[in-house]
């Protein structure tokens, strides 16, 4: 039997840039296929050629062993094959059902949109796969995990057979991964042929039925997930060993460096955001906040670091009060902010590495006279810098958008550790990195542990929680709920990041 | 196929390697800020070669009325070729020009540095007459004052008196957010009325003339001193270095001051500026003021320079500050190409004007139009850049997805 799609020897250039070299991929009905491979491998790349947005320079295209040309998504589309991509493409003030069937509308006698036909055929898919959609939603009103799923009934309504889903996890709780993954198994023994992108080593040996490596924009290997284990594809991937575990020294608590008392804060719309939360960093130590996102956590790190004020309750550093301080104030106070958006916030893009380098000591005598900046002093600065960092792809005059991800995350790190903080707060500091650049922030941290700073990390990911916190805080609607050793298992943590079990005594 | 689905790059910034899908605002910036002088100078060859047809269609050759506005801005005076008996003539013409490249530097300026720091400031044209007011208003006033005093009191009132002007935005965007765009629109109106009231018949700065709307004359000693060419004749004036050095003021500070690192930090990411440390609003109000004080000066340059008085119908009719507007986005807010771009539209109002253009090649009543034409043009291109890039990587697939499918339907 023929493969539902074959990829054979595709090649892709951007100018010098090889993005994909002489690529093999293969696709059988029934299977879920994982690529996997570091941000820049050429996933993207490659998946944008099977629908069409990019044209191979070489390489044949085979679908169900017809040889054909995808020039663009509609033919993409009428080969059966479905996109389901990172950013969703629905628009917010339709319903589910007008979003699926937009301009492949059922229409009535009189031309009109057929909205009944359409609601019924979205429900009768949407049932028969298990996806539990509402299909008179207003999306706008969904969740993310139903924006996804609405993604994916699009594809099946246009009777897609192969389905392709790009980094489909990145935006989801774990719930709601493993509700994604449901659906998938489903799809697959319906005979779909099904192809996840991930970086994530520990979803892939969950779903996938076989593996495609990408590194540097060639495929390092095919393998089955029966056998392979998070290390051996991580070892494909990089190319060479990586310490999956972190590495530590035992604890040498010291003194307490960080105290929060009894504090609250509001978020933007001005409801209450953190309720009363208690916590101490002490130097030496990694404490973790851990919990499903927007539940006060982001809040309480930007209240900590100056950037939001504070309704009532103490921040004190080095045991003085500096509740109320601006984020000048708590930067000289000693505390440093790997924040939790690179982009928004961590970095201007447009800036150069050394510029970036300065965001936040640009008025010191270091780079600064009289208001006067020195461009020779950042550039040697961010020289030393980039070296200690090992901040690759990038002069001190490069603009940080021009780095990778992972890179750009370096400058980050290299700019809050060389101000030489008494606490530094990490906030979701290897989101959307790979594994080799996940490596480096996780050990990197732990030297600075180890060094006698305090770390206050803020993680969605309960694995990366465990792996590098001394302590777990847990917290939920505002409160930290319940404090775990790093030993704590998964399912304890998830539980009380759901709110299960509330600390008994306050 | 959805329509959403013609948006590869997804909404939320990064750009894809094609640069496509973000929105019209970040296409701004960034076709603003990035480097080079490619698409700016296609920018203008699109605007001439659509104003050649327009010129052909009121059954003029374009070539040769290009060629007669290129001799009314005096241009030909730089050409090596240009005979010894043009060039009097040429000089006269090229002094016209640069007069009016004065203020549109400045004004360019005005509205160049408030884009660095993501602002939009469209009150250059207030924030102008408001200078020109106090300047008229300097200069008319102190009537012994010795020479070099009185032009710097007037020009140094003027400023201020744009920065206080567009201050009022600056303090209203930091304050309460009120959208500068919409605030300085409102008091580019109200600066006119207040224009039209100061000078008109029986306001308090009308002059000596009971009849006639207009102010009185500054007094000699607030003139600029002409250096090149006949004062009586409207030689150029001091004023270009006055601009130069704005120019170099605005480069400087911008790129070796912390304040320049600021307002540029807070113009390309105001959320990482916050995370820095750095007051966002405080660079709003700062910014604000510092557009005011370019276009101020700008005002108290034509009037201490060349123009000595104001009239209602001069305010009324008066575009410099508008024009600042397309000086700074050709220029791509940055001070060599503020200065070229001012250079251009300059040359296009003195070369198109009735006193330098031929009338046997094109009527100069309609040529003043054309300037106007082209500058809409440029604006037009300018905002329309993905047009012009579009062009130059057509090979290279600019819009993949909309083009392809419009074919095939």
């Amino acid at each position: 039997m023929d493969a539902a799609l074959e990829l054979r020897g595709i090649t892709k250039r951007f100018g010098r840039i090889v993005a994909n070299d002489g690529v093999d991929f293969d696709l059988q009905a029934g299977e879920v296929h994982a690529l996997l491979g570091e941000n820049g491998a050429g996933k993207s790349t490659l998946m944008s050629i099977l629908y069409g947005l990019y044209r191979p320079d070489e390489g044949e295209i085979r679908v169900e062993g017809e040889p054909v040309t995808i020039d663009s998504p509609r033919r993409a589309i009428d080969l059966g094959i479905g996109m389901v991509h990172q950013h969703f493409m629905l628009i917010p003030v339709m319903t589910v059902a007008e979003n699926i069937v937009l301009a492949d509308e059922p229409r009535s006698a009189g031309g009109l949109l057929d909205v009944d036909a359409a609601r019924s055929r979205v429900k009768e898919l949407s049932d028969r796969f298990g996806l539990a959609v509402d299909p008179d939603a207003v999306i706008e009103d969904t969740s993310v995990g139903q924006q996804q799923r609405v993604e994916i009934l699009k594809a099946l309504y246009r009777d897609a057979q192969i389905l392709v889903l790009d980094e489909p996890t990145a935006v989801l709780t774990a719930q709601e991964t493993q509700d994604l993954f449901r659906v998938l198994r489903a799809l697959r023994d319906d005979g779909k042929a099904i192809v996840f992108i991930s970086h994530k080593l520990g979803e892939v040996l969950d779903i996938a039925d076989r593996v495609t490596v990408l590194r540097r924009g060639k495929r390092v290997d095919t393998v089955a997930t029966e056998g392979a284990t998070e290390e051996s594809l991580a070892r494909l991937m990089v190319g060479r060993d990586v310490l999956l575990r972190v590495d530590k020294a035992p604890l040498q608590r010291r003194e307490p460096i960080l105290e929060v008392r009894d504090l609250h804060v509001r978020d933007d719309r001005d409801l209450p955001a953190v309720q009363g939360v208690d916590l101490t960093v002490h130097a030496g130590e990694i404490v973790a906040v851990a919990g499903v996102d927007g539940n006060g956590q982001t809040e309480l790190i930007e209240a900590i670091t100056g950037l939001r004020s504070v309704d009532s309750g103490a921040i004190v550093v080095e045991g003085r009060d500096r509740t109320g301080a601006g984020v000048r104030d708590m930067a000289t106070a000693g505390i440093s902010h790997i924040a939790e958006d690179r982009h928004r916030r961590g970095l201007v893009l447009n800036f150069s590495i050394a510029e970036n380098l300065a965001l936040r000591d640009y008025r010191t005598r270091e780079l600064s006279r009289h208001g006067w900046l020195s461009p020779r002093k950042m550039v040697a600065r961010a020289r030393s810098l980039i070296r200690e960092f090992d901040v690759r792809g990038g002069e001190p005059q490069t603009p940080a958008a021009a780095l990778s991800g992972g890179n750009q995350q370096k400058c980050v790190i290299a700019r809050e550790i060389a101000a030489n903080p008494r606490v530094l707060v990490a906030a979701q500091p290897t989101r959307g990195l790979d594994v080799g650049a996940i490596e480096f922030v996780h050990r990197r941290l732990v030297t600075e542990r180890d060094a006698g700073r305090g770390i206050l990390l803020m993680s969605l990911e309960s694995e990366e929680v465990r792996s590098l916190a001394d302590r777990i805080l847990v917290i939920y609607e505002g409160r930290i709920v319940g404090e775990f050793p790093p030993d704590a298992t998964e399912e304890e943590l998830g539980i009380a990041m759901t709110g299960g079990r509330r600390r008994e005594a306050a | 196929m959805s329509v959403a689905e013609t948006a590869p790059g997804g909404a939320l910034g990064e750009p894809g390697p094609e640069g496509g899908g973000q929105t019209s605002a970040a296409r701004l910036a960034a076709y603003v800020q990035g480097g080079g002088v490619v698409v700016p100078l296609l920018t203008v060859v699109m605007a001439f070669l659509a104003g050649g047809i327009v010129i052909l269609l009121t059954g003029h050759n374009p070539l040769s009325t290009y060629k007669a506005i290129f001799d009314g801005t005096g241009l030909n005076w730089l050409l090596p070729w240009t005979s010894s008996a043009d060039r009097p003539a040429a000089a006269l013409n090229l002094q016209q020009t640069l007069i009016q490249t004065v203020p549109l530097i400045l004004t360019g300026l005005a509205v160049a540095f408030a884009f660095r720091c993501g602002l939009f400031n469209i009150g250059g044209q207030g924030q102008y007459l408001m200078g020109s007011y106090a300047a008229v208003w300097a200069g008319s006033s102190f009537a012994g004052m010795a020479h070099v005093p009185h032009v710097l009191i007037a020009a140094l009132l003027a400023a201020v008196a744009g920065a206080l002007w567009a201050g009022i935005a600056g303090l209203l965007k930091a304050t309460v957010g009120a959208n500068e765009v919409i605030s300085t629109i409102m008091l580019n109106y109200t600066a006119i009325y207040l224009g039209d009231y100061l000078f008109g018949l029986g306001g308090p700065l009308q002059g000596n003339q009971p009849s006639v709307p207009v102010s009185n004359d500054i007094a000699g000693g607030a003139k600029l001193h002409v250096f090149w060419g006949d004062p009586e004749l409207q030689g150029l004036h001091i004023g270009i270095f006055v601009a130069i050095v704005a120019l170099v003021v605005f480069w400087v500070v911008l790129n070796r001051s912390t304040t320049g690192y600021e307002v540029r930090a807070v113009g390309l990411n105001p959320e990482a500026a916050r995370y820095g440390g750095m007051s966002v609003a405080r660079n709003y109000l700062l910014v604000m003021a510092v557009c005011g004080f370019f276009a101020g000066l700008a005002g108290a340059m034509d009037i201490l320079g060349w123009q000595f008085r104001i009239a209602t119908n001069d305010i009324d009719i008066s575009q410099i500050g508008f024009l600042g507007i397309a000086v700074a986005l050709l220029g791509r807010n940055t001070a060599i190409g503020t200065f070229f771009s001012a250079l251009l539209f300059g040359a296009l109002l003195s070369g198109t004007s009735q006193r330098n253009l031929d009338p046997t090649i094109f009527e100069p009543e309609l040529a003043s139009n054309l300037t106007t034409i082209i500058q809409g043009l440029v604006v037009l291109f300018v905002s329309a850049d993905v047009l012009v890039i579009a062009i130059l990587r057509s090979g290279r697939r600019l819009v993949p997805v909309r083009r392809r499918r419009e074919s095939e339907t």
